[in-house]
């Protein structure tokens, strides 16, 4: 040791160093300096490849997301609105009754209005008829005298339902009476809606295990590439909660960045589609009107800033599983 | 405070084990004693190393490190234990992309102390092996010399309760040798029970204490 102390003076080694005191919190200092890089992660768990393609598997979550939530919303509003509504036709409404009192449209209008679940029943006049009629019929409708039936608009209190036996009643009182409810697509829908919401559920599911399987491969390379590494600072007295903190960190970092990047990345898309899908969900409203941009629904805006920290936990949570696993093999 | 019963190594396990390349080892080292370890090249004196530093565990008999029974400890009783080893391996095993400082460094830190009782230690102890102007050089960087002595400071700056050193004069020069020496000496002589493979005959002779000779997996001398 040709130091510039004379070769007598005493090594450093008087009894000084307190041992690493357990209530180190309180100690003054900060454990560690900030970026302190034992085992060299910064190359071997590069910032590469891994945060590329948790970027693409939070996107494929977005989507997946958005393909649920929208479903959900469009099922319900179709379906409160086909609850809501029934449409009746009656034939030959001037025809006298089947009971004989009165004509067959007043009849019709008797039995609906008595029914608790009927909000309103309105028949539509014949100007309203023609005019629903002309782009088939042109003037004829209303020229020809053609045996128009009466239509009657009917709506539902909202979470009412009719009696199975009103289609009867309403046949006795005025024979072909039609009676058109949207019971049955409502019920298709929501079967398709399930559906849909099944597939984005086993969607998401899959990328979190690609996600998972991503992190994996990326630690295990990690591991291999610092084998020399992690064997050193394991026999300096590092534990299993140390080494693999410190690749856990590292993966959490990597997958939030992606997280964050692939959630950005499905801002503009889901955007579009939310333009799009906006009329839809607003019932009558035109395409053309200028629906603002930011018309996301409420839960995808939770739903985008989760995916990061979605990403971020899996980072988390895997590559410390990997490595615990890993390090068995040590003594 | 080291005591080995009967104790026989084979690498591998299952399978893979070889074969015996320590056999019936038993000895014992007292608190705060020193002992040469030497032998032929080949002897086993790094794989008993190993075993006392807990690289590797005994596939045979009892060992018993600072009052623990080692066969008996489970797995995640040996970190801390281990942090009371100071090892100088005969290949250094320093960390490539760690700068001198924090190689040195780092045994103080996966013991948790907080950093600011950690620079004036470590350049202290740089200072005094002789690499004071080299504290930001990378491994790659270093000299043989320069590497093994900062191996020797990483395995001092704790001031373990043992110290186990291969070789550690191999790449020095013999005022390096003398320096080195004295600062195994002066830890002995604060209680660190020391043991320090060499065939560098004249450094035994100029520092004459009881020796393990091994050879080819025998233990031939324990006086
Ligand atoms: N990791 C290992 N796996 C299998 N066999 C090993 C391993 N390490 C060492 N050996 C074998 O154990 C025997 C003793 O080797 P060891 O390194 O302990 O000798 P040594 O006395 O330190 O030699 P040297 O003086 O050359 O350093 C050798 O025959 C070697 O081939
Ligand atoms: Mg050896």
């Amino acid at each position: 040791m040709s130091g510039p102390r004379a070769p007598t003076s005493p090594p450093p080694v008087a009894p000084r160093n307190p041992p690493p005191s357990r209530r180190r919190g309180k100690a003054a200092g900060r454990l560690r300096p900030v970026g302190f890089d034992d085992l060299g992660l910064k190359r071997a768990l590069s910032d590469r490849l891994l945060p590329f393609l948790v970027a693409a598997m939070a996107f494929l979550a977005a989507l997946a997301l958005a393909g649920a939530l929208a479903t959900a919303m469009l099922a319900q509003h179709w379906q409160q609105g086909a609850e809501a509504e029934l449409t009746i036709q009656v034939p030959t409404p001037d025809d006298p009754a089947a009971s004989g009192h009165g004509a067959r449209l007043a009849a019709v209008m008797a039995i609906l209005r008595a029914e608790p679940g009927v909000l309103a029943a309105k028949p539509m006049s014949s100007d309203d008829l023609a005019k629903l009629l002309k782009p088939w019929l042109g003037d004829a409708g209303t020229t020809l005298a053609l045996p128009l039936p009466a239509v009657i608009a009917v709506t539902l209190t909202p979470g009412s339902v009719l009696p199975d036996d009103l289609s009867a009643k309403l046949a006795a009182a005025a024979p072909d009476t039609a009676t058109e409810s949207a019971d049955v697509w409502a019920a298709r829908l929501s079967a398709l809606a399930r559906s849909l919401q099944a597939c984005a559920a086993v969607m998401l599911l899959l990328v979190v295990g690609v996600a998972i399987a991503v992190v994996t491969v990326a630690t295990r390379a990690g591991l291999s590439a610092r084998r020399d590494a992690i064997e050193i600072v394991h026999g300096l007295g590092a534990t299993d909660a140390y080494i693999a903190g410190r690749f856990a960190r590292r993966a959490m970092r990597l997958a939030a960045a992606g997280g964050v990047g692939g959630a950005l990345a499905a801002l503009p898309v889901l955007l579009w589609l939310a333009y799009l899908a906006a009329p839809f969900a607003q019932g009558n409203a035109a395409v053309t009107d200028q629906t603002p941009l930011i018309a996301l629904p409420l839960p995808l805006w939770i739903a985008l800033p989760a995916l990061p920290l979605a990403a971020a936990a899996i980072g988390y949570v895997t590559a410390e599983g990997t490595v615990r696993r890993w390090l068995r093999r040590l003594p | 405070m080291i005591r080995l019963e009967a104790v026989s190594l084979r690498y591998g396990a299952g399978r893979a084990a070889q074969a015996e390349v320590l056999h019936d080892l038993s000895f014992h080292v007292p608190e705060g004693g020193f002992r040469w370890l030497t032998g032929p090249s080949g002897a086993g004196k790094t794989s008993l190393m190993r075993m006392i530093y807990l690289a590797v565990r005994p596939s045979r008999g009892r060992m018993i490190i600072q009052g623990k029974d080692i066969g008996r400890a489970e797995r995640r009783q040996l970190p801390r234990l281990r942090r009371r080893i100071g090892v100088v391996f005969q290949d250094f095993r320093l960390l490539p992309h760690l700068t001198a400082f924090d190689n040195v460094a780092l045994p103080l830190r996966i013991a948790g102390r907080p950093e600011g009782q950690i620079r004036a230690d470590v350049m202290e102890m740089l200072r005094w092996v002789g690499l004071a102007a080299k504290i930001d050089s990378h491994p790659y960087e270093l000299s043989g010399g320069e590497q093994q002595r900062v191996a020797i400071a990483r395995a001092v700056i704790n001031r373990p309760a043992m110290l186990l050193a291969d070789e550690p004069t191999g790449n020095l020069d013999d005022a390096q040798a003398e320096r080195l020496m004295q600062l195994f000496q002066e830890l002995n002589r604060l209680g660190t029970t020391a043991i320090v493979a060499t065939h560098n005959q004249s450094l035994m002779a100029r520092y004459p204490a009881r020796t393990l000779s091994l050879d080819s997996g025998h233990l031939v001398q324990d006086e």
